[in-house]
């Protein structure tokens, strides 16, 4: 059985971000890089069936974007992927989810994937469709926002995670792509032993160019910081005094501390 | 501009966010058409056309067939835009029928922005304008555009398709069981990541307990086994609006704040100044939790 896994490196989001000089994404200028939470949970869930079905799997690890992708490409293997893809691209930020689908789906058709994990969404932009936008142009089933899953004799059974704690149990056979939740399992972290067995894997290298054939279908046009709405007051400074002020503003303004 | 709406109806009912579709045509001054699978029995206070199926037939979560039948809606009703809720059922379905329109979607919009759309990027953090061309595939961000009210009725259009559908839906689950009402607080003090560790969750809980209020909790503390999830704040959480909320190292993601903004008063703990939290937040103290948060306590308790 043939699994994949999709995973998109993105900056600590406790960085502070600026506009780059295109002024459609940030500059990447102090930004320190990671797996973007949601793909580490889909990390996870594809080692672990990789482990369940033993030596009849191969999991592949797949990332598009520039050489600093390859830092979260080693992580997956050092948790247990057998081999890793790097679509090499200096500008996946100027393509849009669309063209980024696209690239990753014409991978995935040449290797006949059986099963397909991605994040729900990434970190920074957001979109939440590469995953089901993918699973569209192979043709294959796809349910996402996952919370559970489970694999046995051939059908994935999944819990879709809806709104304010209901859930959804949903029945796939292969080939299939899931969408993988915050909370799915807890992933692990890579030992040392796993991560210089890692070094010896494979890690193959596809230029964008031989993969990407679709223009952009939705250009970002600007991107900027939101217009401070004002209002709140921004507390700085010694803690004694900040607590000082913070308690008599609690006392003058809420119900707390009046009995 | 025309604009065509995927409603949505759940265990059976309607569910009122499809008001937030209405108003977001309304305020971008697009004519519009709505498309459901509800039960016809029930309809949505609509004065519109609806492409109504029936969900006895198609079911709650039969994506496959769903996006056929949207499909079928575009057809006959030739939109400018297809416009889902940003919700489970939309993000799930919303990229398949943008592929098989061959249309680019844009995801979670909060706003409108020079002849385009506004999004929020870097979670919150910041911002991304888009601009349209052509026939566009929508999600709006669930709260972001106040709804329509319920009137008038619809002019239904029956649709039809049968699909083999590739995932098969086994039912719903039901919520587990919660030991604590934090709907009913009026004080509430929540521990997010930036506590860091699961034995720091205390110091949050002492000061929830120092003034007399509940401990919440943001999704990944939860997520982490540190917190119960009866005690989670947000949209897979509770909803609550308590007299006073405290979040402390919590960054302000826009499922966190979908459940707390309606807060009396709001008290934001980070060492971020930039933290989204900051938005919405009455006060924002930048200070690293763990010496403030004790200090607090200690304070309170005199
Ligand atoms: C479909 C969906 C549903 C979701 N539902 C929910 C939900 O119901 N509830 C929810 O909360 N989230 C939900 N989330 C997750 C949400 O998107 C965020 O990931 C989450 O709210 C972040 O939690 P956080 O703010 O605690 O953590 P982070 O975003 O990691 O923020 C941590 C914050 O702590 C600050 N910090 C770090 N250390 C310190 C320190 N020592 N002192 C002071 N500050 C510090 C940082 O500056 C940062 O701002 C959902 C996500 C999705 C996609």
């Amino acid at each position: 059985m043939k699994l994949l896994v999709c995973v998109k490196q993105v900056p600590d989001l406790e960085s502070r971000f600026k506009p780059d000089p295109s002024g459609q994404w940030y500059s990447e200028t102090d930004l320190a890089f990671r797996i973007n939470e949601y793909d580490d949970y889909a990390v996870e869930q594809a080692v672990r069936l990789r482990e369940q079905l033993g030596d009849a799997a191969e999991l592949t690890v797949l990332s598009v974007g520039p050489d600093r992708v390859v830092e979260v490409l080693k992580k997956a293997l050092a948790m247990g992927c057998d081999r890793a893809v790097h679509v090499q691209d200096p500008a996946p930020h100027l393509k849009d989810p669309w063209q980024i689908a696209s690239i990753i789906a014409a991978y995935a058709r040449s290797q006949q994937y059986d099963l397909i994990f991605t994040g729900f969404q990434s970190q920074d932009r957001g979109s939440a469709q590469i995953g089901p936008t993918i699973a569209e142009l192979l043709g294959y089933a796809c349910t996402t926002t996952l919370v559970g899953f489970s694999f046995a004799d051939g059908v994935v059974t999944a819990t879709r995670e809806l709104e304010g704690g209901l859930k959804g149990v949903v029945k796939m056979k292969l080939p299939a792509l899931v969408t993988c939740q915050l909370g799915l399992n807890v992933p692990r972290y890579p030992t040392l032993p796993n991560i210089m067995k890692a070094k010896k894997k494979e890690l193959e290298t596809v230029p964008v160019a031989n993969l990407l054939q679709e223009e952009t279908r939705i250009a970002t046009e600007s991107f900027y910081a939101p217009e401070k709405k004002g209002g709140g007051m921004v507390l700085e400074g010694d803690v004694t005094e900040l607590v000082n002020r913070v308690y008599a503003i609690l006392k003058e303004k809420t119900p707390a501390l009046r009995q | 501009m025309k604009a065509l709406l995927i409603g949505e109806s759940r265990e059976g009912k309607l569910l009122e966010s499809t008001y937030e579709l209405v108003g977001f045509a309304r305020q971008l001054g697009a004519d519009s058409a709505m498309f459901l699978v509800g039960d016809p029995g029930r309809l949505p206070g609509y004065a519109g056309k609806l492409y109504l199926a029936d969900v006895a037939q198609a079911g709650e979560y039969q994506p496959d067939l769903h996006k056929k039948l949207i499909l079928d809606a575009v057809e006959k009703e030739n939109p400018d835009l297809v416009v889902f809720l940003h919700s489970s059922y939309g993000w799930d379905l919303a990229p398949r029928v943008a592929v098989r329109l061959g249309v680019g979607q844009v995801s979670e919009v909060i706003g409108f922005k020079e002849g385009g759309f506004e999004l929020g990027a870097c979670n919150g953090k910041m911002r991304r304008a888009v601009k349209l061309q052509g026939r566009v595939v929508v999600t709006i961000q669930a709260g972001a555009f106040a709804a329509a009210p319920a009137e008038g009725s619809p002019q239904v259009e029956p649709l039809k398709e049968s699909a083999v559908s590739l995932v098969e839906f086994a039912g719903y689950q039901p919520p587990e069981p919660k030991d604590i009402d934090l709907a009913r607080a009026e004080i509430i003090v929540s521990a997010g990541r930036g506590v860091g560790k699961k034995e720091n969750v205390e110091v949050i809980a002492a000061l929830a307990k120092a003034l007399g209020g509940e401990l919440g909790a943001s999704r990944p503390v939860v997520d982490a086994g540190w917190v119960e999830h009866s005690h989670q704040v947000g949209t897979t959480g509770q909803t609550v609006s308590p007299k006073l909320y405290i979040a402390c190292g919590i960054s302000g993601a826009i499922q966190h704040l979908a459940g707390m903004k309606k807060s009396g008063f709001i008290l934001a703990i980070n060492k971020d100044r930039e933290a989204p939290i900051g938005e919405i937040a009455d006060v924002l103290v930048v200070a690293d939790v763990l010496q403030f948060v004790p200090a607090l306590t200690a304070k309170i308790a005199g």
